[in-house]
This record gives C-alpha cells, sequence and structure tokens, in this order.
C-alpha cells in the first residue's frame, strides 16, 4: 500500500486549501494596488531563472558575433558611420525645427514640449503566452527605472515598464490584452483608444462611431493624452476596417510598427523634465 | 516508511523544466512550445504521488505564474487541480501503456488550457484563439519521450 495518505491531509482537503490559497492570490493580484511591489519582489526572486534561460541565446549570438568576418564587420561599420552622419544630419535639422516650435507655442501661450532622458535597455526575456505580453529588462531601479515609463524602439512605441526590482523590470507591451493606450490619427487629428488583443501583430481600435474619418494606412501616434505616453510617437498602422452596421461600433485594427515579437533592446524614456536628473547614461 | 531519497532530483528536473518554459525562442517556435513544468510534474506525481502532489503543483504554478506573468494563482490553481487528478488516479494510470498515458495526458493538457483561458477570461478578458492550443498537441507528442527520459533518471538515481 502507497504511503500517500499516511501523513498530512488528505489529498481533497490539500485541493480545498490550494484552491483557496490561489483564489486569494487571484483577487490580490488583480483587484489590489499592493500587487505591483509584490510582483517586483518577485520578479527579483525568479531572475537568476531567467538569466539561465537566456544564456543559449546569449551564447548563440557571441557566438555568431565572433564568427563573422572581418571584411563583414568593416562593411556594417561604414554602413552604421554613414546612417550615423545621415541621421546626425536630420537631427540638426529637428533641433532647430524643435526651438522653432517651442517658440512659437510660448506665443501661443501652451507649454513648450520638452525632451526627456533616454537609456537603453537590452531585452532578458520576451514572454509569449498569449494572456500575457510581457518582456523583462535589464534595467532596474538602480539606474533610475521607474513604474509607468514608456518604452521604444527605432520603429515605435513598444509598451510601458509595469514593475521595478533593483536590476530588473518586467514592460507590459502594447499587445498585451491588459493594455490600452490613447492614439492620435495623424491625418485627421482625432482621438482614438487602442487596446491589445493578445496577437503580437494587431491592436483593436475601440468606441469608434460608423461616421469616423479613417482609411486603410492611417498612422497612428501617441496622442499623449493618457498622461503615460509622450506625444507623437509612431506606434500603428490601420490595416482593417470593418464596417458592419449590425455592430454599435466601427471595427478597425492596426499593425504595430514595432517588430514586437523579436525586440532585443528598447529605449526608455523619461517624459517629464523632474525625473531627467535620475537617470544614468543618455 | 519508506526513506526519502534523491529528492533533490525532483526539485532539479522541476527547475531545469522551468527554465524551458522561458527560454527566449523565435515566436513561431513559441506557439509549439509544450508546458515542459507541467509535464515534468505530472511525471513525478504519477511515479511518486507521495513526494510530489498538490503542494509542489501549487508551487511550480505559482514560480509559472511570476515567470510567464499571467495573474498570480492562475496556473497555481490549475496545476493543482491537474496534479490532483493524477494524484488521485495514479495507481490506474501507471497500469495504461504508453499510448494511452499519451492520451490522457493530452486531455488533462486540454483542461488545463482550457481552466487556463477561463480563468484569464475572467480576470483580464483576453480572446479565444484555437492557436492557443498547439501546446496540447505537443506535449501529448513528448510525453512518451518525457516519459522513458524521466524513468532513466528516477533509477539512475534512485529517487524514492
Amino acid at each position: 500500500m502507497n504511503p500517500i495518505f499516511e501523513r498530512g491531509p488528505s489529498l481533497r482537503l490539500r485541493l480545498f486549501i490550494v484552491t483557496l490559497l490561489s483564489l486569494g492570490l487571484m483577487v490580490v493580484d488583480r483587484y489590489t494596488d499592493s500587487s505591483t511591489q509584490l510582483r517586483s519582489y518577485l520578479t527579483t526572486a525568479v531572475s537568476p531563472l531567467i538569466y539561465i534561460a537566456s544564456l543559449p541565446q546569449v551564447v548563440l549570438t557571441g557566438a555568431s558575433e565572433q564568427f563573422m568576418s572581418h571584411q563583414r564587420l568593416l562593411a556594417e561599420n561604414e554602413q552604421l558611420r554613414e546612417r550615423l552622419l545621415r541621421q546626425s544630419g536630420t537631427l540638426q535639422r529637428l533641433e532647430f525645427l524643435q526651438q522653432e516650435n517651442n517658440k512659437l507655442r510660448e506665443l501661443l501661450g501652451s507649454a513648450p514640449v520638452t525632451e526627456g532622458q533616454r537609456l537603453v535597455a537590452e531585452v532578458m526575456a520576451v514572454y509569449s503566452h498569449p494572456f500575457s505580453h510581457q518582456i523583462v529588462l535589464n534595467r532596474g531601479s538602480n539606474d533610475g527605472v521607474t513604474e509607468f515609463q514608456p518604452l521604444i524602439d527605432d520603429l515605435g512605441v513598444l509598451g510601458q515598464v509595469v514593475s521595478v526590482g533593483p536590476t530588473s523590470s518586467r514592460a507590459l507591451l502594447i499587445t498585451d490584452t491588459t493594455h490600452a493606450m490613447s492614439l492620435r490619427i495623424e491625418r485627421t487629428g482625432v482621438s482614438v483608444i487602442a487596446e491589445g488583443l493578445g496577437q503580437w501583430d494587431r491592436i483593436r481600435l475601440v468606441h469608434l462611431p460608423h461616421s469616423i474619418d479613417i482609411q486603410q494606412g492611417d498612422r497612428l501616434v501617441t496622442s499623449g493624452l493618457d498622461g503615460r505616453f509622450p506625444e507623437g510617437y509612431p506606434v500603428a498602422r490601420v490595416s482593417r476596417i470593418q464596417r458592419d452596421l449590425s455592430q454599435p461600433f466601427l471595427q478597425v485594427q492596426a499593425e504595430p510598427f514595432a517588430q514586437l515579437d523579436r525586440i532585443r533592446y528598447v529605449l526608455l524614456l523619461w517624459p517629464q523634465q523632474d525625473a531627467s536628473n535620475e537617470g544614468g547614461s543618455d | 516508511m519508506q526513506q526519502t531519497k534523491g529528492i533533490g532530483v525532483i526539485y532539479l528536473s522541476l527547475v531545469l523544466a522551468l527554465v524551458l518554459m522561458v527560454m527566449p525562442m523565435p515566436a513561431m517556435v513559441k506557439l509549439f512550445r509544450p508546458d515542459w513544468a507541467l509535464l515534468v510534474l505530472l511525471y513525478w506525481v504519477l511515479a511518486l504521488p507521495f513526494r510530489a502532489n498538490i503542494g509542489t503543483a501549487f508551487v511550480i504554478g505559482f514560480l509559472v505564474d511570476v515567470l510567464v506573468g499571467t495573474v498570480l494563482g492562475v496556473n497555481a490553481l490549475a496545476y493543482s487541480v491537474v496534479a490532483f487528478v493524477m494524484a488521485a488516479n495514479h495507481q490506474k494510470i501507471r497500469n495504461f501503456s504508453v499510448l494511452q498515458q499519451s492520451l490522457l495526458i493530452g486531455l488533462l493538457l486540454a483542461f488545463y488550457h482550457l481552466m487556463i483561458f477561463w480563468l484569464s477570461h475572467f480576470l483580464t478578458g483576453v480572446y479565444f484563439l484555437p492557436d492557443y492550443l498547439w501546446p496540447v498537441l505537443t506535449g501529448t507528442l513528448v510525453w512518451p519521450w518525457l516519459f522513458w527520459l524521466l524513468r532513466r533518471v528516477r533509477r539512475q538515481f534512485k529517487v524514492r
């Protein structure tokens, strides 16, 4: 006879206790504010596992860079230098435009657009669970990362930081089902709300009336109205519009510019001026 | 009462399975990734139900919640329920052939995914896609090999 029931409570009682515990956890995590802090501690606790899991990838990339030929490295270097030159040229013009813009804004009596500090972070892990699109970054509160900080890459907005540990932090991507943000249609200036669907390549615009002026291919940029994302960053392109008059709203889907399933490096933004002195390198 | 032996091997295999679950991979491959931690856990529940059962399942499920980023407690509950089914019927299931076991594991995995979806839908309002069920198929296919491997490990280290 197996000694399974010899010690401790019976299986049913154990299941009952465990069910109560889990339900308690779910309620705490979903409906209270303390969970963000709790999550941060837990993220820190399990970060060794994530480090181990990302080792093969790190080693493989390292090896492939190691074996890259000298010739190809030189070519890539030259390419990058050329791109840098071109971009710094555009940047000079941009700075001039920014100054001009700020002056005009002053004339109009509205607040000038401030540009905060930036920090590059590397992605340690990407979660592909369909019900949670999150990434873990290798920067934490030691580098001045705070909660709700926006995250971009060279193509567009990626998401926002949701929990911070000392050396790592966790960010929610714009495609997560629990994520929503305020956008603006660049062509018309109409504000819309975008929700994640749990799929890598699309987000959904909600509560759009049938009469709204929207076309396939319209660019969507952040509106800054949600108070989290600074204004004017590109987010997605309208990919599908379904006009079904039996539905109360227009069904619109958009495709994010950023390649969310293959992010390696991200840029953390400090939108407000007051937080800019805590940040790390530029 | 049997002497506890090689309990470290159980935990080591579970930790390895957790690492496999969060290992970065291309999105295409990720879609088919079996639920390693659940499969390894189910093996130990089947083989040594008095060493690994609902308590272990809860802890592992909780770790999966933290690692994967689902709402805390969702995986913990689903793991515990699946482990309960396995532990309550371990003597019957042990006598099944590997093929029958695989099919049963497939059923359990489908049940697990249904629970996860149902809880997540209730908590965060996710939408169902048939793609979410690929791990059920891959998990079913992986089970015979995993079973064989873990039985080798158990006998090698004389885990009791």
